[in-house]
């Protein structure tokens, strides 16, 4: 039994020192900044900091401002609005574009290619490029009005009630590319028997994506999922780049919030509470997740 | 009954081998313009479009003078073709702060660029090597808080980074950026190497240490060479994500070195004076070249990278 067992130096802590040294900045990254940064502004969340960091604490004071503030829940409301349906739609256009993809067609890169291009752009050159198609004076409700249709209206960006949207469809553009290519590889990775076989038993292809492909897909719709959620979450840049929160605050979401109370209005403990939340939807959508995919074995 | 139906079969049995005997073999060829094929390539046509209306009303407008801007309809070609814009995009677009144009955004980007690529690549290659090849203790623990970090939104961390960056004295410095782009861009790029690392043969390390090679020494003379595919994904990933930042550009610099990103915002959403789209379209188009030159270089590899990146955890 002892005998295989390698022989032990006799200081454990410069056994491999070298590569000790060398992941210094990770072990930092992680422990320092992921960790112990996150605990840190979670502390200070039940602070009264104003321009300074101040441990003063006051409960749970920040929180009640912050679920008593307009702002936060017009934020956390368009969150939801934005977060749903951008998943519903992009995975459903992204899962249709990938189905079409795969049926063998000609041309394929070159269709992948303009799919995927705005997904190489950033936020910033997104948010522009809409702003500029939905100006309802000459872009898209200028041009159907144009051509007769006096009536027309389509002004997402400049009507509180649907800035959203306008929001939406820019967003929608940018990221489906990404999820058409993940749903294209998970598509790639189905066994061609399965589809011998459903074509053997005469089932339609509608009912083999239905019953037999997408449940099989199961696994990368989750990973796809909890990608696209965890990208909604953080979305600062298009927001801030096509309305900037506008008109008024009706189209705010909880990552400007963050940063306009923590480097503008120089509120911090109401930046860190705000941030803190998200902290906390960032979490309930991935420790299921994490649990699944781990069966507890990596936990979060 | 059965017999009747029995028989049927049969006879469909001999149909069939009597047709595959006596005419041509092989399924029936489909015929390129089916229903099939054109509701397919229809849907992805229209499709195509969507994604490419956009860059096709950044060029046209760009192209395009203010009076046939006003005119009316941003589809359409431009009558009178003029780079205008364009020059006055890069050289003389205001801000509100300076009228310098666009080009000391992209020089800013450019100087934040290079080292945080080279810096960031570095580090999380070393990592990655490191969590492959020389584990210990713990190690895998840290790789953990690092992935689980990659979900964490950059809200709740960056206040943190704040203060550490002020207390080492490059708060608002190239240096600090560079950290900061660094620090994020650590989980899927350590993620990305230690993947990488570990599917390379285990003998191959094994032979060197044997030889007596160190640490350091199978880094960059083993692994190194053989990394090179991932580190050119890496730097796709890399460049890609660093010219497309805008929060740490916004918090982590000073007004006159903010990037590319941020000053394009700045010029378009700026609130003073007549707007000029043309100039902006231009702007917004400078400002995307970047990536979108990447992309369509990289063809194959950006998809590589994005795979790579979509599936951490």
């Amino acid at each position: 039994m002892t005998g295989h067992a390698p022989a032990k130096r006799p200081n454990q802590l410069f056994r491999n020192l070298n590569s000790k040294i060398a992941s210094i900045p990770m072990i930092l990254i992680a422990v320092g900044i992921f960790f112990g940064g996150s605990i840190w502004t979670i502390i200070y969340s039940f602070t009264n900091s104003k321009l300074l960091p101040r441990m003063s604490f006051v409960g749970l004071d920040q929180y009640e401002r912050l679920w008593s503030t307009s702002r936060w829940i017009i934020s956390i409301q368009n969150l939801a609005i934005y977060g749903i349906l951008s998943l519903i739609f992009s995975l459903l256009i992204g899962f249709m574009l990938a189905a079409l993809m795969d049926q063998k067609i000609r041309f394929e890169s070159a269709f992948r290619t303009i799919f995927l291009y705005p997904f190489a752009l950033s936020f910033i050159v997104t948010g522009l490029v809409w702003q500029w198609i939905l100006n309802p004076e000459f872009g898209v409700q200028g041009i159907v009005r144009s051509l007769g249709w006096e009536s027309f209206t389509f002004d997402p960006l400049y009507n509180p009630d649907i800035v959203i949207y306008g929001i939406l469809i820019a967003g929608l553009w940018q990221g489906t590319g990404l999820v058409m290519c993940l749903m294209l590889a998970g598509l790639r990775g189905i066994d061609e028997d399965i589809w011998k076989a459903s074509r053997v038993d005469g089932i339609p292809m509608w009912r083999t994506y239905l019953f037999i492909v997408i449940p099989m897909m199961r696994p990368v719709f989750i990973t796809t999922l909890v990608i696209i959620a965890s990208g909604i979450v953080k979305v600062y840049d298009l927001v801030v780049a096509q309305t900037s929160g506008g008109p008024g605050n009706a189209s705010e979401v909880p990552a400007k919030y963050v940063y306009d109370y923590m480097f503008q209005a120089q509120n911090l403990g109401q930046g860190f509470a705000a941030s803190t939340m998200m902290l906390l939807t960032v979490a309930i959508i991935i420790i299921p997740w994490a649990y699944l995919e781990f069966g507890g074995k990596k936990r979060g | 009954m059965a017999n009747i139906s029995t028989l049927n079969t049969t006879a469909a049995g001999f149909d069939a081998v009597a047709a595959d005997v006596s005419g041509p073999r092989g399924r029936r060829p489909k015929r390129a313009l089916s229903r099939r094929n054109i509701i397919l390539y229809g849907t992805l046509f229209v499709a195509a479009l969507y994604y490419l209306v956009p860059l096709y009303v950044m060029v046209v407008t760009s192209l395009k003078g203010m009076p046939e801007i006003r005119m009316g309809n941003i589809f359409s070609p431009p009558m009178e073709i003029t780079f205008e814009p364009w020059v006055k995009a890069w050289g003389e677009a205001c801000t509100g702060l300076n009228c310098d144009g666009l080009s000391r955004g992209f020089w800013n980007s450019v100087r934040i660029l290079v080292p945080s690529v080279v810096v960031s690549i570095f580090v999380a290659s070393v990592s990655g090597y490191s969590l492959a090849n020389w584990r210990f203790k713990g190690s895998e623990l840290f790789f953990s808080i690092l992935i689980i970090g990659a979900f964490i939104p950059y809200q709740v961390m960056i206040y943190p980074v704040v203060i550490a960056l002020r207390e080492l004295g490059v708060y608002g410095t190239l240096t600090g950026l560079v950290i900061v782009h660094t620090i994020f861009g650590m989980p899927i790029l350590t993620l990305l190497f230690r993947n990488y690392f570990a599917s390379l043969p285990v003998e191959l390390f094994k032979a060197a240490r044997i030889d007596g090679a160190g640490f350091w020494q199978i880094y960059f003379r083993i692994m190194l060479p053989m990394a090179l595919p991932i580190f050119v994904v890496a730097m796709i990933l890399q460049v890609t994500g660093i010219w497309n930042d805008f929060l740490f550009g916004v918090i982590f610099t000073r007004p006159d070195s903010y990037p590319m990103t941020v000053q394009l915002n700045n010029i378009v959403n700026s609130v003073q004076g007549v707007k000029e789209y043309n100039v902006n379209m231009a702007a917004t188009l400078l400002t995307g070249a970047v990536p979108l030159i990447v992309y369509f270089v990289s063809g194959r590899l950006f998809v590589r990278g994005i795979a790579a990146g979509a599936v951490k955890g």
